[in-house]
């Protein structure tokens, strides 16, 4: 039993700002003070400090094919420390960690590599895990929509989900990966998937469709066509106008809110982009918030890839993935000196501060795509502390200013919004009902930091964490290695969904039928979140 | 009693469709399989070694103790191999390496390290063999002989089967063959290029000299007339999704890694014309896996070392032959290889005057100048695991029948405990 005392509770779920709280800890659980305690009760005293959850990383490239392959290309960027922005399993557990994040969600998982996702997975100490499963250009997903059959999707989807023991639905660039294997791609929502005759705009609706009739916990998990490509905003905003009134996750939106029509007039849009996320109440979003210096860009959206290394002449690997997907990866630099490069800093920026709810724009930098995550501290600074902001944007290209509205923004985050945008928001938009507050019967992932005058600083290196009630950092170093657990969906659906995916799956796959689904073996401390 | 979709882990094919009859702990029958993995099923199934120590029989607990015991007092130990053990094997081997603060290489180095070290350079364009199968109307098979090596090759994915997109099988597709010498693999092929040893690079230089339209100042080019690298040029660009299968032919002659660098460059330069990539003959079961297993666990690919306790990659420092050839390592743990068999003369050498420990199910030239033998479980017969097929799908490898002796994995994770006491 642990009793954490004197500390700064901001957990805003339970509308808790800053008001010193005492926090009993039993059982991996949050529980009401009790009145006799039975065990030795172990004291922290968190005095000057913050008491938060655990945080939630809703969209992060942590595990899997396209991660490993970018470890193996980039030997120069392994490991801890400036410039470094791939690590081992166990790094990503321990730097995690020692931010005070306790749940992280792989955001791209092709089902015929998921076994490699969650062998990885497994080997990343302290966090609880997921990921999310690529169907915008999967073959049996595109049959479906070209027969406009939503009943055989609907299990289509379940199917995959169980088979990949997927948390979420992740759609990327629909129809333009499928197109990239004959050279192509899409750039409207109307644009024709080869030889099938169905648009993205057919796609992502019926997906979303299908996503809500399962009643998912989370949303579709949406990077939509025009990946970072000046004038992109309008797809964005058609996107979402597509998608009025329904529920939908747009990630890593700081790609796509670009105006101008090449570098020469590149510029933001990104408060058309958030007036459009303001006035629909059900979209959710991630920002991918670029951070200078070294990246390793990594995406199922292999065509944006393709196009990145033409334009950087940078090393290039291309995976097509069949029946399902693709991936690209491309090593990047964003530097300060760069107009465009400060452009885009500068709009992610612009998302945070201009989409005024704090609960549906979430901090990520598309690890490693925008940046390593180890940086999120960093951009907390940046939110909370308008002096280093504005320190900041005097070392950018000049031109940025003239480009976004980031210098007329006076807005800082508080504590509060900061708890909301890491923590409290992404594990809401998950349906993560245990995560994200510390309410009694919340899982104990609780993160603790020393107060100070730099947030950077005190984001970085929490003093205490606690993971399931156990205690794993303290002063930002690892006390003791615990393993976490992957969550997944379950969805009832109807067996017979099975002859048809098995029909294609003999005939165009090169697994068995019965080899392909992942193993119970590869899901040792799952827990399974049920659908109605 | 039947058990089906069995993964054969023979070679980086992995086919997984192999159906074995079992009658008790024996596999009596073999459906579906080439001749090389039914004979693996009925002929290797069970380990035959007994622990050994100096050559004397000992109980497995005695072997284990002092394998510990050497590798305890070794100062720069070498563990090698991994290429037939499951995932779950070579992860164990990374962690007892971390312990020991040893070297860890895999047989990529002998095999297709130089392309690892090339897609360092390049990147690469790759498909999983679905997309060769459903979309491949040009398949090259460049320095490698898969008529020999991966038998089903052709007739799973790459030059038989009917596709979602060559809906007429072998007739939709046009089968290239490179190579030094007439091979099996040359019998099938539409167009056969006998190229002069050594002239690869400059063969896959010329082709990319060829689409840039910069032809190179010559008639002939690795012993061929100009006109058919020409016509090949041509055909590569006009195909509607070209694959390049590449081997040892490639890796381990002169030049190396700079031959897959060429061969990268080419197929990385042929989608400004069309969809092409390029994939890696890999040969043992669970190649692809070791370097999978070893990113993930060291983020490097072969060739890690861990004196200094984090791990560092230095390929021609930290590979097998030349730690054993420069005389360097005072212990070597080998894990499912045969270096003995297989490494440059320098490095056996060195090899005999070392305390080898050999976790192997049958006897090897390894085994037979180890001084510890570790009989194990047969990873796909007698042990279940991961393994990667060589584009990197990974399987899970069955337990068909038990055995006396654990796997790989257990045994790796008692040598740890051990070290750490």
């Amino acid at each position: 039993m642990i009793k954490i005392i004197n500390g700064e509770v901001y957990d805003p779920l339970n509308k808790i700002a800053g008001e010193i709280r005492e926090i009993w800890v039993e059982g991996g659980k949050i529980i009401n003070p009790p009145t006799k305690p039975r065990t030795p009760v172990e004291v922290i005293d968190a005095a000057g400090m913050l008491v938060m959850p655990g945080g939630v990383d809703i969209h992060s490239h942590i595990a899997g094919s396209k991660v490993n392959a970018g470890r193996v290309m980039r030997p120069e960027v392994h490991g801890w420390g400036e410039g470094r922005s791939l690590y081992t399993a166990e790094e990503t557990g321990h730097l995690y960690a020692r931010m005070g994040y306790t749940t992280v969600m792989e955001a791209a998982v092709a089902p015929l590599k998921a076994r490699h996702t969650h062998e990885e997975l497994n080997h990343i100490p302290v966090l609880d895990k997921g990921c999310y499963t690529l169907m915008g250009n999967n073959h049996l997903v595109l049959d479906c929509v070209r027969r406009k059959d939503l009943n055989t999707l609907k299990n289509v989807v379940a199917w995959l989900l169980s088979a990949s023991r997927g948390m979420a639905l992740k759609v990327v660039n629909a129809g333009g990966v499928e197109n990239w294997k004959r050279g192509g791609n899409v750039r409207s929502l109307d644009d024709s998937v080869v030889e099938w005759g169905v648009t993205p705009r057919e796609i992502i609706t019926m997906l979303v469709e299908a996503n809500e009739a399962l009643g998912l916990p989370h949303s579709v998990h949406l990077h939509c066509h025009n990946l970072g490509l000046p004038g992109n905003y309008r797809s964005t905003l058609e996107t979402l106008q597509a998608l009025e009134g329904r529920r939908v996750h747009l990630t890593h939106l700081q790609f796509y809110s670009y105006g101008g029509k090449g570098q020469a007039d590149f510029c933001s849009r990104a408060q058309e982009v958030a007036e459009e996320v303001n006035a629909q109440p059900l979209v959710t979003v991630d920002v991918g918030q670029v951070i200078f210096g070294d990246v390793t860009t990594m995406t199922a959206d292999a065509p944006a890839q393709y196009g990145l290394y033409r334009i950087t002449g940078n090393r290039w690997i291309s995976t097509d993935v069949n029946m399902e997907s693709g991936a690209g990866i491309v090593p990047l630099a964003f530097r300060p000196r760069s107009p465009v490069n400060s452009i885009q800093w500068a709009v992610g920026l612009e998302l945070f501060l201009l989409i005024e709810d704090p609960w549906r724009v979430f901090l990520t930098t598309d690890h490693p795509n925008a940046g390593p995550f180890t940086m999120y501290p960093q951009v907390i600074k940046l939110l909370m502390d308008r002096d280093y902001r504005e320190e900041m944007m005097g070392s950018l290209h000049p031109k940025t200013f003239k480009r976004t509205t980031l210098a007329e923004i006076r807005r800082e985050y508080t504590l509060s919004e900061i708890a909301v945008i890491t923590r409290a928001g992404p594990a809401r938009a998950l349906g993560l009902k245990d995560k994200g507050h510390l309410g009694v019967g919340a899982d104990a992932d609780i993160a603790i930091y020393r107060k100070g005058n730099d947030w950077e600083e005190v984001f970085s290196r929490a003093a205490y964490v606690l993971k399931a009630g156990e205690l794993v950092i303290k002063d930002g170093e690892m006390v003791r290695g615990t393993w976490g657990k992957t969550f997944r969906v379950d969805t009832p659906r109807d067996p017979r969904v099975e002859k048809v995916v098995k029909d294609k799956y003999q005939r165009w796959g090169t697994v068995s039928f019965d080899n392909y689904g992942v193993e119970d073996a590869y899901l040792p401390r799952e827990e399974v979140i049920r659908c109605r | 009693m039947r058990v089906n979709n069995v993964v054969c882990m023979f070679c980086g094919a992995l086919c997984d469709d192999l159906e074995l009859v079992v009658e008790g702990d024996r596999i009596t029958e073999v459906r579906k399989g080439c001749a090389i993995g039914k004979k693996k099923f009925l002929h290797y199934q069970e380990p035959v070694l007994s622990p050994m120590v100096d050559g004397k029989v000992v109980d497995l607990e005695e072997a284990i103790q002092v394998a510990v015991d050497i590798l305890s007092s070794s100062r720069y130990p070498l563990i090698y191999g991994l290429s037939s053990t499951t995932c779950e094997g070579q992860v164990a081997a990374v962690r007892l390496a971390k312990a020991i603060g040893a070297n860890i290489d895999s047989t990529s180095s002998v095999c297709h390290g130089p392309s690892t070290i090339a897609k360092q350079i390049v990147g690469v364009s790759t498909a999983t063999l679905g997309e060769v199968k459903n979309r491949a109307d040009l398949v090259i098979f460049w320095g490698c002989n898969p008529a020999a090596s991966h038998p089903r090759h052709f007739n799973r994915y790459s030059v038989l089967p009917k596709g979602q997109f060559i809906p007429g099988g072998r007739e939709g597709r046009r089968v290239v063959v490179v190579d030094v010498r007439p091979t099996p693999t040359a019998r099938i092929a539409d167009t056969f290029l006998q190229v002069t040893p050594g002239g690869d690079y400059e063969a896959l230089s010329t082709l990319r000299a060829l689409l840039k339209k910069i032809p190179p100042d010559r008639e002939e080019v690795a012993g061929i007339p100009l006109a058919r690298w020409e016509e090949l040029a041509e055909a590569c660009k006009a195909a509607r999704y070209g694959i390049l299968f590449f081997g040892m032919g490639l890796t381990m002659s002169r030049g190396r890694y700079m031959n897959v660098v060429a061969a990268l460059s080419l197929v990385r330069d042929l989608n400004a014309f069309t969809r092409f990539g390029a994939i890696a003959m890999r040969g043992h079961g669970n190649v692809t896996g070791s370097e999978q297993a070893l990113a993930w666990t060291t983020g490097y690919p072969f060739a890690v070392n861990f004196s200094r306790g984090t791990p560092r990659y230095s390929p021609g420092e930290f590979t097998a032959v030349d730690l054993l050839a420069r005389g360097e390592v005072d212990a070597v743990l080998v894990i499912a290889s045969d270096p003995a068999a297989h490494f440059p003369a320098a490095a056996v050498r060195h090899l005999e005057q070392v305390p080898v420990i050999a976790l192997d199910p049958h006897p090897t030239v390894t085994t037979s100048v180890a001084k510890v033998v570790i009989p194990c479980a047969v990873s796909g017969i007698s042990a279940a695991g991961t393994a990667y097929r060589m584009d990197g799908v990974p399987l899970r490898a069955k337990k068909v029948i038990s055995v006396a002796y654990p796997s790989d994995a257990e045994i790796l994770a008692s040598i740890s405990e051990g070290v750490k006491q």
